[in-house]
């Protein structure tokens, strides 16, 4: 055993300065992200869940549901469109789950992280890339929400602030999409999983209906949970009306997801087996 | 550089990990001389895996230590990664992206400039005969193209020590045969190759020393012949192609062999141990199954395979913890008895 040990543990080289490793990050997130991009690009399925899905939901909502649903004060056009903004967001968030847990058990992420570079990389592109994607899928649904009635209410500095809002929002369920993708690790069960929390806290909320039409006892869930505050905010961007408070309220709540759930990814990225 | 040019390549000492109550690895120790290369075999869930992961960087062990090229695999993980390449189980390449699009993605993420990073594609894709299908997205190719694929992208960094873990698994004959010349070719290069696997043949084929793992512990270390001589003596081997003489023959050549002959009903195949007498019995088992008119063909003599070494060393055959109905290596299922009876 002595004569085993005799090759001496080479001591640590240090590790590139930190300018590199900045650096590095940086480029080795771009090309996570760009990887990311050109999948996307390439699978047809993908494209229609982010391009046809979320203009099929707009036009379900606005000429099936639409007649049945009254709302004060606007048309439910434009009642309806920052809502399935919102919730188109959050769904897309699907394909980050699914996309990680996917690479989790091909062995893709082992082979990233038995390589020499930023580990954060893998995340942040992920992040970076779906995050890209969704911006296109909110431009789109403006782009249809105009051919179908909608109109912007409030000026173009508020509009663009409601499409910014949307996008964060957006990241922000992509940070718990990542993390669920990363924990659970497999692609039936991560789907499964997406819908038994996505669906009820969307459409749960104030996204295609006035909460005031719900009973009782589930308008308590839906007028304080998170989607509903930051949808609320965006309509007010939208179409006018109070904006302060439910801003405030929207950046706590977010604020808060990126602080627990940032975290919590990272660390099922670092144990992910 | 030249201070880590003595001592192995990978040296491990010690190694534990489990995982709740499975004791992956109960204490292994391994060295690897810079430039050989080492097998290790051992069924499934022999801990194989586990070890490749911890010299990989990819899981902590437990106990004892881990380093490649003189580095401590826990404590200067960073380096390690710079000088390893890893080709795991399954092909882990980007399916909806091109062959080339794949290997110049993982030169980007090491750091190689842009033509650089496409250079080292081409390079790569021309060795592992993919330049015709360079430009297809990965899903479109064959398991074994896939898989060179996955080997092609663990050597976009041109590393020192190289891990493969089962590189063969899946395949079909004809695309293992073609991996193991890949294999080949690159240990030819000099780089130290740690391969795992479950086929006996294959860590005879490629490895320089061979360590068999079972349960979590090394229970053999040495090279194919050392193995091969723990069974002691060589085995005769014919194949019976009417099966309805196979009683005959086996009766006829009974008093020949050394213990039992073992027979496989479904190939046909016979098989006994014939000790240090090997051509002498080879005549008189022609001599017997003439006199007995039973036909034979390919009568061989052989070395003990690992097969056998394996059967010795464990009690029980390799592939015995194998899931059912995977239906990929059915030559190999005969588990011969008889020569692990004639080794006792």
């Amino acid at each position: 055993m002595t004569a085993i040990t005799v090759p001496a543990v080479q001591p640590p080289v240090g590790d590139p300065n930190l300018f590199t490793r900045a650096r590095w990050a940086v480029s080795d997130t771009l090309t996570i992200t760009r990887r990311n991009l050109l999948v996307w690009v390439r699978v047809p399925a993908y494209i229609m869940f982010t391009v046809i899905q979320p203009v099929m939901f707009v036009l379900l909502f606005r000429y099936v549901f639409g007649g049945a649903i009254p709302v004060k004060g606007t048309t439910y056009v434009n009642f309806l469109m920052p809502g399935i903004i919102g919730q188109s967001a959050a769904f897309a968030t699907f394909g980050t789950a699914i996309a990680l847990a996917q690479e989790l058990k091909k062995g893709v992420i082992d082979r990233l992280k038995s390589m020499p570079m930023a580990r954060s990389a893998v995340l942040a592109g992920r992040l970076v890339a779906d995050t890209g994607r969704m911006f296109i899928t909110i431009l789109i649904l403006v782009g249809v929400g105009y051919a179908v009635g909608f109109r912007f209410q409030n000026g173009f500095g508020l509009a663009v602030a409601m499409v910014v809002l949307a996008t964060i929002f957006g990241l922000a369920i992509c940070c718990i999409a990542a993390f669920t993708g990363l924990a659970i690790g497999d692609e039936e069960s991560v789907q499964a999983f997406g819908l038994i929390w996505l669906f009820p806290l969307t459409f749960v909320s104030s996204a295609f209906v006035p909460i005031s039409t719900m009973p009782g006892w589930l308008q308590a869930f839906a007028k304080n949970q998170p989607v509903t505050i930051v949808i609320d905010t965006m309509r007010s961007m939208a179409l006018g009306g109070p904006i302060a408070t439910n801003l405030w309220l929207s950046v706590a709540w977010l604020g808060g997801i990126f602080i627990v759930f940032v975290p919590l990814a990272i660390r099922a990225y670092k144990r992910a087996a | 550089m030249t201070d880590m040019s003595t001592g192995p390549a990978i040296l491990v000492e010690g190694l534990t990990k489990s995982f709740g109550d499975v004791h992956a690895l109960r204490g292994i120790d391994l060295s690897v001389p810079r430039g050989t290369v080492l097998g290790v075999l051992g069924p499934n869930g022999a801990g194989k895996t586990t070890a490749v992961r911890i010299l990989t960087t990819l899981l902590q062990p437990d106990g004892g230590r881990a380093l490649v090229e003189g580095r401590d695999v826990v404590r200067d993980a960073a380096a390690v990664r710079r000088s390893i390449g890893l080709s795991g189980q399954s092909a882990a390449i980007q399916e909806e992206l091109t062959g080339r699009e794949n290997l110049e993605l993982i030169g980007r993420l090491y750091h190689l400039s842009w033509p650089q990073a496409r250079s080292r594609a081409a390079e790569l894709l021309d060795q592992f005969e993919l330049t015709d299908a360079a430009d297809r997205a990965a899903k479109t190719y064959s398991g074994g193209m896939q898989r060179r694929l996955d080997l092609a992208a663990s050597l976009v960094g041109r590393p020192q020590v190289l891990f493969l873990d089962e590189p063969t698994t899946g395949l079909d004959p004809r695309a293992r045969l073609g991996m193991w010349d890949i294999i080949r070719s690159l240990v030819a290069d000099g780089t130290t190759l740690l391969l795992t696997t479950q086929y006996l043949d294959e860590a005879d084929e490629l490895a320089d020393e061979i360590v068999v793992i079972d349960h979590g512990q090394v229970i053999a270390a040495g090279t194919s012949e050392d193995l091969k001589g723990r069974v002691g003596g060589d085995v005769l081997e014919f194949t019976v192609p009417d099966r309805a003489r196979i009683a005959d023959a086996v009766s006829a050549i009974a008093k020949i062999g050394e213990g039992e002959a073992h027979v496989d009903e479904e190939t046909g195949v016979i098989s006994i141990g014939v000790g240090g007498r090997g051509s002498e019995a080879l005549i008189e088992v022609v001599r017997a199954l003439d006199g007995a008119g039973v036909a034979i063909q390919g009568l061989s003599l052989r070395r003990p395979s690992l097969d056998d070494v394996f059967l010795a060393l464990t009690g029980h055959a390799a592939e015995e913890e194998e899931q059912p109905a995977k239906g990929r290596r059915g030559r190999r299922r005969s588990a011969k008895k008889d020569t692990a009876g004639a080794t006792s």
